[in-house]
């Protein structure tokens, strides 16, 4: 059973159409345009190269170290190693930079280059399950869900450590008699 | 490693990191939710797709550099793991515990869980 179905989209465009012109045909048609809401960060090319860039740099030293940093056994150590200190890392950058003010400007773009761009870089999580999953198919359960068990725990621990360093850093810093340096 | 290798491999990582920074944020503007999507979306996808190209490597299909460049390198850069943990420990301060305890255990074994199929699919071609 078919019921025709009103085909509003043509009007509707037509009617869009006609608003995208300018009503005095001497201004431009952008300049006519209401004061349009502002980029979203994640679509903006500046934002997203600081990201790329610092991701780069992060993807480079997490490969370095992986490749320095040799396995116990069936227990990827590197990879371990990397996702803790990155986890803790992050957590000490957010605080110190929530502490230095608010999310703009230059404070935004470390955020994007340090947190988002390196650590996001250094750190990973596709290596850390396909590493878990490759434990199991290697016939290593246990290992597998050791570290598994261990990666999340301990990183929830290091980003709790990281975020309870920066502000106590942050508290270190605000004491009267640091003020006048 | 060759120096080529490691340079292509950086890069990838890079735009891994850009393609998250835009994945997350579109998941962010569509989603309203206390729980962080996003991240949990990128982790899995990544995992998966790791998986694939190491699958391919094993049935060699794929030569080790390209699993190296594009699973290592941009899938690594792709997928984080401290963003993840951040946001575990947040869910904990907002006392949010059964998010908090979901963002870091079922996250982990639907990674894992994509690892495997990765890893399936791609020996399997």
């Amino acid at each position: 059973m078919t019921t025709p179905r009103p085909d509003a989209g043509g009007a509707a465009d037509d009617a869009a159409s006609v608003h995208d012109l300018p009503i005095d045909s001497d201004i431009e048609v952008t300049d006519a345009r209401p004061a349009a809401r502002p980029r979203p960060v994640h679509l903006r090319w500046s934002y997203i190269g600081l990201v790329a860039f610092g991701g780069a740099v992060g993807t480079g030293v997490r490969e370095t170290l992986s490749l320095l940093i040799p396995a116990a056994g069936a227990f990827p150590v590197g990879i371990f190693v990397i996702n803790i200190t990155g986890a803790f890392a992050l957590g000490l950058v957010l605080e110190t930079l929530l502490h230095l003010g608010a999310d703009e400007g230059a404070r935004r773009m470390l955020r994007l280059l340090i947190g988002t761009g390196f650590m996001g870089g250094y750190t990973t999580y596709s290596t850390f399950a396909v590493g878990v999953a490759q434990a199991f198919t290697g016939g290593h359960a246990w290992v597998g869900v050791l570290y598994g068990v261990l990666t999340v725990v301990v990183g929830a621990a290091a980003s709790f450590a990281g975020i309870a360093v920066g502000a106590e850093i942050q508290r270190w810093r605000a004491l009267p008699g640091r003020r006048n340096r | 490693m060759n120096p080529g290798v490691f340079a292509a491999l950086c890069v990838a990582g890079g735009v891994g990191a850009a393609l998250r920074f835009v994945v997350d944020g579109l998941v962010r503007s569509r989603v309203k939710s206390v729980f962080p999507w996003g991240t949990a979306v990128i982790n899995v996808s990544g995992s998966l797709l790791l998986g694939v190209l190491i699958g391919l490597t094993l049935s060699a299909v794929v030569a080790p550099q390209w699993a190296l460049v594009l699973g290592t390198g941009m899938m690594g850069g792709y997928t984080t793991f401290s963003t993840a943990s951040i946001e575990t420990m947040r869910l904990v301060q907002e006392r949010e515990y059964v998010m908090a305890f979901s963002n870091g255990f079922v996250v982990l074994i639907a990674t894992v869980a994509a690892g495997f199929g990765g890893l399936w699919l791609g020996a399997a071609v």
